[in-house]
């Protein structure tokens, strides 16, 4: 590696110097961030957060390093008020890997510490609730440790030997019969396992004191997994007093297939298809993140060309658009206007999705980037066919969907205060995305630390301050108007030239390292962590999922809240559960 | 005045009833089961209806569409000349790791030869994503239009072998032109290439 890596970036060394006792900084090869004991992380982080403004955590994962005998948790925080990510580390033994819970510091850790608890089995002391979140009870052992084998097949690592140059078709399930590969844990019978009462899921959380001035019962009611107002395989425990929600604990993992573990068997190539999986409402996004981050690994010979840039900001804003004419559509099906919206709203993504059609091939599943650029040119027409829809259509349906919805009185009777995140509440919990920016937080990653060619772009952060569930419906129609206008800008001056300047060969080896790199999604900042070691396997692959970690303030905006009222705030976070359960 | 928004919204869900029946007469009989009519459906300008009657009416596929590979042979003398080298990238690269190829080996020598005798691609693990025709060097493997691939028995049918998977050069000029004629073009120069520098 040269040695322009290894000089830190600024905000990195104004924190260097400033804590200096407690923190060094990461002189492994293709490393940057700061490594801090775990002794010393509560108040560094808390010092962070007070002193210097890094008040966001917004991803939080663990690796495991098996043969240095190390495990290490790797946070990564932003001031919101703009500039780059800070990324801290700190190192335990792998035999005893404990480190404190910084719930305390920043509530949006909970989930995320779970999450790393459940696949790499990180103890996090202090974590009021800490237990699987992805996996289920009878599940043994931690996936993503480096130790831990996968039943069904045979190799680790792909491409498997067996398909060439002697391979025959075979079914793997005819392989091995079904019972003969699941492992449960010590003490663990499936037969006489009863599933824990619903008190323990509320363990650790305090309740909400409502007085209905007469006497009512507390009531637990679950509302899914199997509901149509989940978007998915989704269940909310809430507990009721009367008919007023004082808790509720949100349960997901139903369609959990370890997205991560599947990535680090996978080549670095292969994981482009898998993040159209992830999201699959924008799998253009999904794409331009993993991207975006793996080529921030391969350094600068693989910098996408000029065109390819314009072509990667049209499909990540046409993404943007029919995400949130879903996210409407489908809002306004959670308040019981059952489906006359969403299919006016499915129509304008259908038109999209044609265009994503006739450019990648399929309509959802894209897999159109690579790693220096896109993989084919627009095919002709299509610029003229795109500058159709973003100066003549999407406009126009824009401002008819307004005229539709947003003044109506049934609408706006059922959102307005309701489920309401302060912003205090949204930097807290780590909300991102259209979360974040309905509670008054100006913050969108395509201003604060752009990424691609946004910067040439004029365009306004949407922002609405109120925080509640009308207004997390309204940002939608604002970031549609403005995506828009970035469409308009990005095909007027998109510029002839190649699209994929230098491609990697199919098998190539990865520079050894780590990069974190994150996109504005539509849901909110996507991010994945990388991390090479030198193989053509990425040795940790981890996906900060937007909606995941916006679920981790759905009990605070629930809290106080009515049970009628639980669907309609849930359907305004925009949850996918392709990307929740990963 | 409070009702006024609902009033507003019930006026849009009107216009797009009107605009239903005010297209229909427009367009009259060639705006359903045609062509031009899914086409002007298609259209960023498109009112009125907009579902397409499937399977009686055909939403066209867009060249680039892919759909479960298949391989091109080119028709020499009447016989079937397999592009495939069995080089094994496609299988390499294949993310779900559905494709299996076993290379053909002289009867004599037990010496590998450039062809497969061999080659399955498991439909249920292919994900479409495209790499196989992507990395073929050889424009041998490509990806396919037709995605009407119910059967009823999937353990049986849904793993295709060599003999499934091969369909002719035509085909391939007939559902991607544009695609193939940038290839054969390519050849040619190549082809005089060669020619240029033997000569």
């Amino acid at each position: 590696m040269n040695e322009e890596t290894k000089v830190l970036e600024s905000n990195e060394a104004a924190v260097l110097e400033r804590f200096h006792e407690w923190v060094t900084a990461d002189e492994r090869e293709g490393y940057q961030g700061l490594l801090v004991s775990p002794a010393n992380l509560i108040a560094l982080m808390t010092a962070l957060r007070d002193d210097l403004g890094y008040d966001q955590l917004t991803s939080l994962t663990g690796v495991d390093y098996l043969e240095e005998e190390l495990m290490e948790v790797v946070y990564h925080l932003y001031k919101s008020t703009g500039g780059p990510i800070l990324e801290i580390k700190t190192q335990m033994p792998r035999s005893n890997p404990e480190v404190p819970s910084l719930v305390s510091t920043f509530p949006g850790a909970a989930f995320q510490e779970r999450e790393a608890w459940d696949l790499l089995g990180i103890k996090f002391d202090g974590h009021p609730n800490l237990k699987r979140i992805l996996m289920w009870e009878g599940f043994a052992g931690h996936p993503l440790r480096k130790d831990w084998q996968e039943a069904y097949y045979g190799d680790q690592k792909k491409p498997y030997d067996d398909r060439w140059p002697e391979g025959k078709a075979k079914k793997i399930e005819a392989g091995m019969k079904y019972h003969e590969n699941i492992n449960y844990p010590k003490d663990f019978n499936p037969e006489t396992w009863i599933p824990e009462p619903h008190e323990l899921l509320f363990k650790g959380s305090q309740h909400l004191k409502v007085d209905e001035g007469m006497e009512t019962e507390q009531l637990v009611v679950n509302l899914g997994p199997q509901h149509p107002s989940t978007h998915g395989v989704f269940r909310m425990v809430a507990k009721l007093e009367g008919e007023t929600v004082i808790d509720l604990e949100p349960v997901m993992g139903y369609l959990h297939r370890n997205h991560e573990k599947i990535g680090e068997k996978n080549t670095f190539s292969m994981n482009m298809p898998y993040t159209d999986r992830l999201d699959y409402f924008c799998s253009m996004s999904n794409n331009f993140g993993y991207a975006v981050t793996v080529e921030k690994l391969l350094g600068e010979k693989y910098q996408p060309p000029e065109r390819a840039e314009y072509i990667r900001v049209i499909m990540a804003e046409l993404t943007r658009v029919l995400n949130h004419f879903m996210a409407i559509g489908f809002f306004l099906n959670d308040l019981g206007a059952y489906f006359t919206p969403a299919l006016y709203t499915i129509k304008e993504r259908e038109l999209i999705l044609d265009i994503f059609e006739a450019v990648a091939g399929s309509r959802m599943m894209c897999n159109y980037f690579r790693f220096g650029g896109v993989v084919r040119d627009l095919p002709e027409g299509m610029e003229e066919h795109i500058r159709e829809m973003v100066y003549e259509r999407l406009p126009r349906q824009i401002d008819e969907l307004d005229r539709y919805l947003v003044k109506n009185e049934i609408v706006v009777g059922r959102s307005k205060g309701v489920g309401v995140l302060t912003p205090e509440q949204a930097i807290g919990l780590s909300a991102a995305g259209p979360v974040l920016r309905a509670s008054g937080v100006p913050y969108d990653i395509r201003r604060a630390d752009p990424y691609s060619i946004y910067d040439r772009f004029d365009f306004d952060v949407a922002v609405r301050y109120h925080g509640d569930v009308y207004d997390r419906f309204l940002i939608r129609y604002d970031e549609i108007r403005q995506s828009i206008r970035i469409l308009q800008q990005a095909i007027d001056g998109i510029p002839q030239g190649e699209v994929l300047a230098n491609r990697p060969e199919y098998r190539f080896r990865m520079p050894k390292g780590e990069a974190y790199g994150r996109v504005e999604g539509p849901k909110g900042e996507l991010g994945y962590y990388v991390v090479s070691d030198g193989t053509d396997n990425p040795y940790r692959y981890h996906v900060r999922a937007p909606s995941f970690i916006n679920l981790t303030g759905l009990r605070q905006m629930c809290l106080g809240e009515k049970v009628a009222d639980l669907v309609a705030i849930l359907g305004s976070i925009d949850i996918v559960l392709g990307e929740v359960d990963r | 005045m409070k009702g006024f928004g609902i009033i507003k919204g019930l006026g849009v869900t009107l216009k797009h009833i009107y605009d239903t029946y005010a297209e229909d007469i427009k367009a009259g009989r060639k705006r359903y089961y045609t062509k031009e009519g899914v086409r002007q459906r298609m259209t960023p300008d498109t009112k009125g209806i907009f579902t397409v009657n499937y399977p009686e009416e055909r939403v066209p596929t867009a060249e680039n569409f892919r759909f479960v590979p298949f391989l091109v042979y080119d028709e020499v003398d009447g016989e079937k000349d397999i592009r495939c080298t069995a080089c094994g990238i496609c299988s390499k690269v294949c993310p779900t790791q559905c494709i299996w190829i076993t290379r053909a080996e002289d009867p004599e020598t037990g010496k590998p030869q450039k062809t497969p005798a061999e080659f399955y691609i498991d439909t249920d693990l292919c994900m479409n994503c495209g790499y196989c025709a992507e990395y073929c060097p050889f424009d041998a493997i490509k990806m396919d239009h037709d995605y009407e691939l119910a059967t009823y028995n999937r353990k049986e049918n849904n793993v295709h072998n060599i003999d499934r998977l091969l369909k002719p050069a035509s085909y391939y000029a007939e559902i991607r032109p544009l695609h193939y004629a940038i290839e054969q073009q390519a050849k040619a120069e190549e082809e005089a290439k060669r020619a240029a520098r033997r000569g």
